[in-house]
């Protein structure tokens, strides 16, 4: 299959992230129509390109990791370019383009999987189980990304060392809401997910049974501790980083799951 | 045509000549229109601010115009003949025009209130009909001039006060100051001024502690604020979440052993503790707990430097803006008509200005 579509859309994020690594660099970091530009137009080649990929499976693009991280990162475009214009303006915005041209790149470096039109009719709660659970995890990216730039900025508060680009950083508690609000976002839409999963008798994959109710389980916790106010941000964010990684994790047990 | 400027300004000259050359501010655009009638001068503008007075004027012959306007304002009563004032004509008019407004030639160097100030003369100056074509497209392309080099360079970056760095840090902490309780321990100079700048970002509440009540009630009322007696601090202290200390007091009045618990109860709020006494009210030790941030006198002294320094690496880029934008200018009042042309271009331009204001 021809990976053009993918190959601009990967090009478009490089943009917005070189753009913010400059912007940054040269101290003139503002909030620039250019990294959102190239956000659209990265999201724009990306849907094209699961389109197609979609038509020639027959089914949402999710059975491997190459389609995987596509996915993933197409979610989290998305979600990035629906959480509205304060978000997007801001630096958490900016910093989304390296997130999503970093799982696209490890994509692009691996073979595309041969397109195998599936016998098997098209089941609807398989399809929404694995769609929505992988947005999902592109709400969590998100909140990793907030997480990690609400320690960031605390560190700076703490040593009392501003690095010139501190001021361009979101206000600690507009972080630390946001991170709450994409745990939210994203555990909704896992349980969705999972729901849909069962509905569809998913259940007889073990291993990705087990890692998807161990990643429900943590965040299940994450959003109860947030919900009482028994824990700091700062702890939220420490969480909301491991959890990604676990989570992250799990892709690799879907790959060994569609090999096996 | 030339662009001349006369002036004398903090540079040049202490506070005691300045204010001899004040002028009021209902009296600029008249001053400014029978500057620009003078013979051998066309049009005027008169900036007037605590740190500068300068006169400027568009003339065919620049000696001449010189003249004109020494002679204008001796018989005004201003002797300008003395060391405090300079001259500058063509591209060096031009230019220390451009620097003023982008805040290069100010006492705290970025700083853009002399912008609305700059804006004003030329407002009053328009309204008292004392400028034309070329002193219209100067302060045009002088505000243009500003706002590029404020957008594009970090000039204006930073806070270079204590107070202003305080106000910056809880800003990047909470965001909008406007659901914010402040409370102050010991109304001091330096307390009242960042409680101040706190209060003119619209916290929500503030509480004043003072071992003196009626001082305590003073400050409160000025800030709209509520006084506490200085033993009952703690118990309004939980809703707090900007905490200022300035007492006189010999040993710390909040400690990591009171603060602990208070914290725990609330892990999703943070606490910004802004300690100005020297000795040190707040100990040093809080920093630690999660969520609180706390900044002294010295660290607060540390910012405002550090941003200060910031703006003065900015200044080779800002000249290299306003060195094409003087350029630029010199070339177009080489093609441009005659001195006294007032009606073209005066009324867009005035509006456009007013806008801006």
């Amino acid at each position: 299959m021809d990976r053009i579509s993918l190959v601009i859309s990967t090009l478009c994020f490089l943009l917005g992230f070189a753009y913010t690594m400059y912007a940054l660099g040269a101290r003139v970091y503002r909030g620039s129509p250019l990294n959102f530009c190239a956000m659209v137009a990265g999201f724009g080649f990306q849907t094209v390109w699961l389109y197609q990929r979609g038509q020639m499976v027959g089914r949402c693009p999710l059975g491997s990791l190459f389609d995987l991280l596509v996915f993933l990162a197409w979610s989290v475009t998305l979600l990035y370019l629906l959480t509205g214009t304060t978000y997007r303006l801001s630096l958490l915005g900016a910093l989304t383009s390296p997130l999503v041209f970093l799982l696209q790149g490890a994509a692009l470096l691996m073979e595309t999987p041969v397109a195998v039109k599936s016998g098997t009719p098209v089941k609807p709660w398989l399809e929404l189980h694995a769609a929505v659970s992988v947005v999902a995890y592109g709400a969590f990216a998100l909140a990793s990304i907030a997480g990690g730039m609400m320690l960031f900025q605390e560190r700076q508060l703490k040593t009392r060392r501003l690095h010139s680009f501190f001021f361009h950083l979101p206000p600690i508690q507009e972080l630390a809401a946001a991170n709450r609000r994409l745990i939210y976002v994203g555990f909704s839409l896992l349980s969705v997910g999972l729901l849909a999963g069962v509905l569809n008798g998913v259940a007889h994959v073990g291993l990705l049974r087990i890692v998807s109710a161990g990643v429900w389980l943590l965040y299940a916790f994450l959003c109860l501790a947030l919900r009482n106010s028994t824990i700091s941000p700062h702890r939220v964010s420490w969480l909301a980083i491991g959890a990604f990684l676990i989570l992250l994790l799990t892709v690799w047990t879907v790959e060994i799951v569609a090999r096996g | 045509m030339e662009i001349l400027c006369l002036g004398l300004n903090h540079r040049t000259a202490p506070v005691e000549l300045r204010e001899r050359f004040a002028i009021a501010d209902h009296e600029v655009g008249v001053f400014a229109n029978e500057l620009g009638r003078q013979e051998g001068l066309g049009e005027g503008v008169v900036i007037c601010t605590c740190n500068r007075v300068e006169f400027y004027a568009a003339s065919q012959n620049a000696e001449a115009g010189f003249a004109a306007m020494e002679r204008f304002l001796q018989g005004r009563g201003m002797d300008v003949s003395g060391d405090a004032f300079f001259r500058y004509r063509g591209k060096e008019g031009i230019r220390h025009l451009f620097r003023v407004v982008s805040g290069l030639d100010s006492m705290v160097l970025g700083e853009t209130e002399i912008l609305g100030q700059v804006k004003k003369a030329y407002q009053a100056a328009q309204e008292g009909k004392a400028t034309a074509r070329h002193l219209n497209k100067l302060f045009q392309r002088a505000f243009n001039v500003a706002k590029e080099v404020r957008t594009n360079t970090n000039i204006t970056r930073g806070s270079v006060s204590v107070g202003s760095a305080a106000v910056e840090l809880a800003e990047q902490i909470f965001g909008k100051l406007a659901r914010c309780t402040v409370m102050i321990l010991g109304a001091g100079e330096m307390s009242e001024l960042t409680a101040g700048a706190l209060h003119a970002r619209g916290v929500k509440s503030i509480f004043v502690a003072n071992r003196s009540y009626e001082r305590a009630q003073s400050l409160a009322e000025r800030m709209s604020g509520k006084a506490v007696h200085f033993e009952q601090w703690p118990s309004e202290f939980s809703d707090v979440d900007i905490l200022i200390g300035s007492t006189s007091a010999p040993h710390h009045v909040l400690t990591h052993s009171q603060l602990a618990p208070i914290m725990a109860q609330r892990p999703a709020r943070p606490l910004f503790c802004i300690d100005l006494a020297v000795p040190r009210d707040i100990d040093p030790e809080v920093n630690r707990i999660d969520g609180v941030y706390l900044y002294d006198i010295d660290s607060l002294q540390a910012i405002a430097d550090q941003s200060l320094e910031v703006r003065r690496q900015e200044l080779g880029v800002c000249e290299a803006m306003i060195a094409g934008h003087v350029e630029d200018f010199a070339r177009w009042l080489l093609t441009s008509g005659t001195p006294r042309d007032r009606d073209e271009g005066g009324a867009g331009e005035l509006r456009s200005v007013r806008g801006g204001i």
